[in-house]
């Protein structure tokens, strides 16, 4: 009778060890499977305009350029600095809902910014349209108030939630051993902060921080409705610029055999490798780190 | 007093029911179900949405469908059999024509006016100030006569219908500046433009309204009227096109748009009926 249980428990873990190893598999099939098929649909294009011409030259189908450098540029801006926004007030909030804010305010915070992330883009985008760029274009008095800071401002809201999500929840997982500890030995408040949960919440940190990257790197509806798409070569804050993103849901329209096609699958392929990198790069300074710590 | 309002009102109501115009046109579709998928040249919307909403309230088994995404768009979704009819501001080339064996419909010509914010004191300009501004050669507002500001210039994507007609026929097939704003579509340059007092853009004709202000070309206000009489040249063919000859839905839908109740909407939308 007991070996019978056992047996049965077995082959429930065998079951759903077997049932999550397919899962695995067809999900990284399927990424692999749809960056062979940007490669695949994007090669027509390099063999005529090799990559590196691609990659530097700026975008005038009138004159035959079909560079997307200046699309790498606008993205790497707004994200760099939506990133630059959001990070600081990420962190505050979730020191200040986590630590510092009496109960009932911490509680209502913390609702607040999990509703927050339900908010669809294209709202934000809406909003930013009616809203923030009308202020940002008085403001400088300069360029319509479309581009890379309009973008940036929205895009940092858009991020916040989730990364103050994933550091609330890093913050709570801190053993609360070490905290009292260090409350035995008679520590501030500021030192619990800086010597305990920092440190200790340092991989969520990382972790929200990617999230948010990768998030503000795939946004579309925000860039293309604020940023301007302006194809120039971003000079300034206040310069209108096209992302990836924007450029991929505006060229969609074009002509399937055309070349300004065939750019998408060139931004698509940039997008997929730039968040590999990124998310493998830190993932490996941060395996690094933690084997030198240990 | 009250027995009169409820008799007019019934009255009305057996009018509107009754009235030969909405009743008589729509007899094609009778019997007829299932759907239409129509998607493509933003200018065609109004037009095409009034047309539905006339025919599937005649036939509630109907449904009509109508999604924008440009000229580009329509035709190569009709190209490739996702959409019904694809709605195109341009000629389709002859190459799309060929290779998805298109058959194009002309059922209205349409205008591309230039347009810029209510507030604005430029309210006409010539050919070459246009040019010029597009171009990125004129930046201030104050170099054409308006207050001293730098000029937004707002367009549209490379696949639109819309700009490759003010291109040729207003541009001249001069440069557009690629610091410009690119929108992608008719209602989204106008809602552009409606709020940057600086900005500039184009939409189609239909599209015009008091929300911004019509800028006269060469002395030529961009209206219903000017287009019709020809004084206005930045003008255009609006198509839908379909994969081979259809029959069914999506012939009665392309007849009804050149019937005389199909011609008077296209009329009232700000387009001008193009006869078969």
């Amino acid at each position: 009778m007991n070996g019978l249980i056992n047996c049965h428990a077995k082959c429930q873990v065998v079951g759903s060890r077997s049932l999550f190893l397919a899962a695995t598999v067809v999900g990284v099939l399927l990424t692999l499977s749809i960056f062979a098929f940007m490669v695949m649909l994007g090669l027509p294009l390099f063999s005529v305009h090799s990559l590196t011409l691609l990659l530097t030259q700026a975008w005038a189908p009138d004159q035959g350029l079909y560079g997307v450098f200046p699309f790498i540029c606008g993205t790497c801006a707004i994200v760099s600095l939506s990133l630059l926004i959001a990070f600081p007030l990420s962190l505050g909030n979730a020191i200040l809902i986590h630590l510092l804010a009496p109960r009932r305010l911490a509680r209502f915070l913390h609702q607040v910014v999990k509703m927050m992330t339900g908010v669809p883009t294209v709202i934000y985008g809406f909003v930013g349209i009616f809203f923030l760029v009308p202020l940002v274009r008085e403001w400088f008095s300069r360029g319509s108030g479309m581009c890379i800071l309009s973008a940036a401002l929205l895009l940092a809201l858009l991020i916040s939630p989730t990364m103050i999500l994933v550091f609330l929840e890093s913050f709570a997982a801190i053993p609360a051993t070490h905290l009292r500890a260090l409350e035995a030995l008679g520590g501030t408040r500021r030192q619990k902060l800086l010597h305990v949960i920092l440190p200790g919440a340092r991989t969520g940190i990382i972790t929200g921080l990617l999230l948010a990257l990768g998030r503000a790197l795939g946004d579309t509806m925000i860039a293309l409705m604020v940023a301007g798409n302006a194809t120039a070569q971003p000079e300034s804050l206040l310069d209108s610029v096209r992302t990836l993103t924007a450029h991929i849901a505006l060229v969609m329209a074009a002509d399937f055999d055309s070349i300004e096609f065939k750019t998408i699958f060139a931004c698509g392929i940039i997008l997929y490798l730039w968040t590999a990198v990124l998310t493998l790069s830190l993932r490996y300074l941060h395996f690094n780190s933690a084997k030198l710590k240990s | 007093m009250l027995r009169y309002a409820v008799l007019l009102a019934l009255l009305s109501f057996l009018c509107f029911f009754n009235s030969p115009v909405r009743a008589e046109p729509t007899a094609a579709f009778g019997g007829q179900t299932g759907v239409l998928r129509i998607s493509g040249g933003t200018a065609h919307i109004p037009v095409m949405k009034e047309v539905a909403k006339i025919i599937m309230q005649a036939h509630p088994d109907i449904q009509i469908s109508i999604a924008g995404g440009g000229s580009g768009a329509g035709i190569k979704q009709v190209g490739e059999g996702l959409v019904d009819i694809g709605n195109s501001g341009r000629k389709p080339t002859d190459h799309e024509i060929q290779k998805y064996g298109l058959v194009l419909h002309r059922w209205a010509f349409d205008g591309v006016g230039v347009i810029v914010h209510r507030d604005n004191r430029v309210q006409a300009l010539t050919r070459g100030q246009l040019q010029d501004i597009f171009s990125g050669r004129l930046r201030n507002w104050q170099e054409v006569g308006g207050v001293d500001k730098e000029i937004t210039v707002f367009t549209r994507d490379e696949a639109s219908g819309t700009r490759k007609v003010f291109w040729k026929k207003a541009l001249a097939k001069k440069v557009i500046t690629n610091k410009a704003l690119v929108v992608a579509s008719n209602g989204a340059m106008k809602a552009g433009v409606s709020h940057n007092p600086y900005a500039i853009g184009y939409v189609s004709v239909g599209y015009l309204d008091k929300s911004v202000a019509a800028v006269a070309l060469d002395g030529v206000k961009p209206s219903l009227e000017t287009v019709q009489k020809g004084e206005y040249t930045v003008v255009r063919g609006l198509y839908s096109n379909t994969k081979g000859e259809r029959d069914g839905l999506t012939k009665s839908f392309i007849d009804f748009l050149f019937s005389p109740s199909g011609r008077e909407i296209i009329a009232k939308k700000g387009l001008i009926p193009a006869a078969r």
